[in-house]
C-alpha cells in the first residue's frame, strides 16, 4: 500500500500509577486494513484501544489521523466538538458489552438511527429505510425493528452494534472483543458478517482479540502485546505460522485445535 | 378564608426569601436572560411546601417580585386549585402583594403546566415551575454527558426520543414536555405544559422564566425569542385539537379538560384556563359578543 497511513500511532504510553500499561506502543493503520491486536488479559490491549479512541488520557504518544479532507491530524489537538464529530461519523466502535455500546431502552430502529439523527437527518422516513437496510445487512429480521435490544440475543446485540456504527459510512472501526462471550456457531456468523462487511466497505479496523482464530480470520495484520508491550508484528499468517518470539510461540501453541 | 388569615405576615422579609438569596437567584435569572434556553445552576433553598409543589417557581417569583406587583398564580391553567390557592396566599402574606385571577391585569404569572389563553404582553413576566429541566434526562441519564451534549449542541439523541415515538405510535405521541430549541442553539424542556402551548412560547412578549427547585436550574426565554418544537420532515410538529368547544364558553382553539360527571360515562369538556372561561362568561352574560 503505497498511499499515506490512515491512522499512525506512535510512543503511546500509559501508566496507572507505577504500573506500565501500555509502554511506547506504535503503529500504522492504511484504510482497507484489519490489524488484530491479541495477548492475554492485562496485557493492555484494553488500555490501547482506550488510548486510540482517546477515552483514555495517555502519558506519552500520540495519534494522528488522516480526515476526509486529506489532512492529517494529531487527535489530541482536536477539540471536544471536532472530536465527537470524527467518533460519530467517520469511526465506529463496536464494545465487548453491547449494553455499553447500544441504548438498551431505544429500539432497534432507533439505535441504528441515531447517529444519522446525529448529524442532522430529520427525515423519519428515510432514517426508516436506512436503519431497514442495515438491520438486513446485518442479518437482522425486518420485524424486530422496532424492539428493544433487551429483548434480542447475544449475537444480534453485537450484530445491531455493527449496524449502528456503519450506518454513517465510517472509515475505521474499533473492534473490543467483539465475539467473546458468544457460542462458537453465533461467533462463527458474526465474523462471517464482520469480513463480508469489511471487504464490502473497505474498512480500516483495529480490532482487538484474545482469540487467536479471530484474528486469523479477519485481520491481515497483527500485533502481539504483552505486559504493555508490543513484542512481535507482522503478516497475520507470518505471526500465527511461524512466530518469532518465545511468547508468541507460546500463545499460538495454547490453541486447543478442534 | 378568614379576615385574619389574609393579614400580612410579619417576622418574614418581603417576600419570605433573605435579601442575599434573591440577589443570588437574580443574577441566576440575569444569566438565564443572557442565555436564552441555557439551564443556570443556582443554590435553591429549601421552601415552607414540599418539592413537586413548586418550590422553583416560587424561588423565582420571590426573587422578581416588587411591591408594586399584580400576582396571578395558575395550576393546570386553574386559579383555584389547591397549589394555585395556596401560593397565591403565601405571597400575598409573606410579601403584601395585590393578587389577581386575571391574566390582563397581572404583571407576574406563576404557572403550572399551562400558559393562559390570553395572549400575553409585554411587562408581563410568566414564571413556570418546572419539574426535571433537563429535556435528554430519560435518555441519557449521566449529567456530565447531558451538559457535553448540551455544550457541543448535539441534539441527535433529542430526535432519537420523537423518533421511537413515531416507531411505536404511528405519530409523534409526547403531548407535553414537548422539546423546544430556543433562539437557534439550547434545546429545552418547556415544563410539562401540554404542547398546544408551545406555539405561545414562540415570540412571546412576555419574559418567561424557568425554576426548577429540587433539581437548581433556572432558565429563560427573552421576550420575542424564537422557540420551536422539534419535529421530523414527513413529521411535522401539530398541537392537538379538540373536536368541540368549551361546554361553558363555547371557546374553541383553546386547551380543554375533561371533567367526568358521574359514574355511567358522563363527561363534559371545559376551558383548562379558568379566567378565560369566566371572562368569556361574563362578556355573554353581558350581551357581547363572545
Amino acid at each position: 500500500m503505497s498511499q499515506a497511513p490512515l491512522l499512525r500511532a506512535e510512543g503511546l504510553t500509559k501508566r496507572y500509577g507505577a504500573r506500565l500499561a501500555c509502554d511506547g506502543v506504535g503503529f500504522d493503520l492504511h484504510p482497507g486494513e484489519v490489524l488484530a491486536v491479541v495477548g492475554e488479559s492485562g496485557s493492555g490491549k484494553s488500555t490501547l484501544l482506550g488510548l486510540i479512541a482517546g477515552e483514555t488520557a495517555a502519558d506519552g504518544g500520540s495519534v494522528s489521523y488522516r480526515m476526509r479532507d486529506g489532512t492529517v491530524r494529531d487527535l489530541a489537538e482536536l477539540g471536544a466538538a471536532e472530536r465527537r464529530a470524527l467518533m460519530r461519523t467517520d469511526w465506529g466502535f463496536v464494545r465487548q458489552d453491547a449494553a455499553q455500546g447500544l441504548r438498551m431502552s431505544v429500539s432497534a430502529g432507533g439505535n441504528v438511527g441515531e447517529r444519522l439523527m446525529g448529524v442532522g437527518a430529520r427525515h423519519y422516513a428515510e432514517i426508516r429505510a436506512a436503519a431497514l437496510d442495515w438491520l438486513a445487512r446485518v442479518e437482522i429480521a425486518a420485524d424486530r425493528i422496532d424492539d428493544p435490544p433487551t429483548r434480542f440475543s447475544g449475537g444480534m446485540r453485537q450484530r445491531l452494534q455493527i449496524a449502528r456504527n456503519l450506518v454513517t459510512a465510517p472509515r475505521l472501526v474499533l473492534m473490543d472483543e467483539p465475539t467473546s462471550g458468544l457460542d462458537v456457531s453465533v461467533q462463527a456468523r458474526l465474523l462471517d458478517t464482520i469480513r463480508g462487511l469489511v471487504a464490502e466497505l473497505g474498512l480500516a479496523v483495529l480490532i482487538v482479540t484474545h482469540d487467536l482464530a479471530v484474528a486469523r480470520l479477519l485481520s491481515h495484520r497483527i500485533l502481539v502485546m504483552r505486559g504493555g508491550r508490543v513484542i512481535e508484528t507482522g503478516l497475520t499468517d507470518q505471526v500465527l505460522d511461524d512466530p518469532q518470539a518465545a511468547y508468541t510461540q507460546l500463545l499460538v501453541s495454547s490453541v486447543l485445535a478442534a | 378564608m378568614s379576615p385574619a388569615a389574609a393579614l400580612p405576615q410579619t417576622g418574614y422579609n418581603f417576600a419570605y426569601l433573605d435579601e442575599g438569596t434573591k440577589r443570588m437567584i437574580r443574577r441566576a435569572i440575569l444569566k438565564a436572560v443572557a442565555v436564552p434556553g441555557y439551564q443556570v445552576p443556582f443554590a435553591a433553598r429549601e421552601m415552607p411546601m414540599p418539592y413537586g409543589w413548586g418550590t422553583g417557581g416560587v424561588q423565582v417569583t420571590a426573587a422578581i417580585l416588587g411591591a408594586s406587583d399584580v400576582l396571578k398564580v395558575i395550576d393546570q391553567g386553574a386559579d383555584d386549585t389547591t397549589n394555585a390557592v395556596s401560593i397565591r396566599r403565601f405571597f400575598g402574606r409573606t410579601a403584601g402583594v395585590a393578587t389577581t385571577t386575571r391574566t390582563a391585569e397581572a404583571t407576574v404569572i406563576q404557572t403550572r403546566h399551562r400558559i393562559p389563553e390570553t395572549p400575553l404582553t409585554e411587562g408581563q413576566i410568566l414564571v413556570y415551575q418546572v419539574p426535571i429541566p433537563e429535556p435528554l434526562r430519560f435518555l441519557e441519564p449521566r449529567e456530565t454527558e447531558t451538559r457535553q451534549l448540551h455544550a457541543l449542541a448535539e441534539y441527535g439523541l433529542m430526535h432519537v426520543k420523537l423518533y421511537e415515538d413515531i416507531a411505536r405510535h404511528g405519530h409523534i405521541a409526547t403531548t407535553y414536555a414537548y422539546p423546544v430549541e430556543v433562539a437557534g442553539r439550547y434545546v429545552m424542556d418547556p415544563s410539562p405544559t401540554p404542547k398546544f402551548d408551545n406555539p405561545k412560547m414562540d415570540d412571546c412578549p412576555a419574559l418567561q422564566l424557568f425554576g426548577a427547585g429540587r433539581e437548581k436550574r433556572i432558565y429563560a426565554v427573552p421576550p420575542h425569542t424564537r422557540v420551536r418544537s422539534l419535529d421530523f420532515e414527513d413529521h411535522p410538529f401539530r398541537v392537538q385539537r379538540f373536536e368541540r368547544p368549551c361546554a361553558l364558553c363555547g371557546a374553541e382553539d383553546v386547551y380543554l379538560d375533561e371533567v367526568v360527571l358521574d359514574d355511567a360515562g358522563g363527561r363534559m369538556f371545559v376551558c383548562s384556563d379558568t379566567d378565560h372561561c369566566e371572562t368569556r362568561r361574563d362578556a355573554i352574560a353581558h350581551g357581547e359578543s363572545a
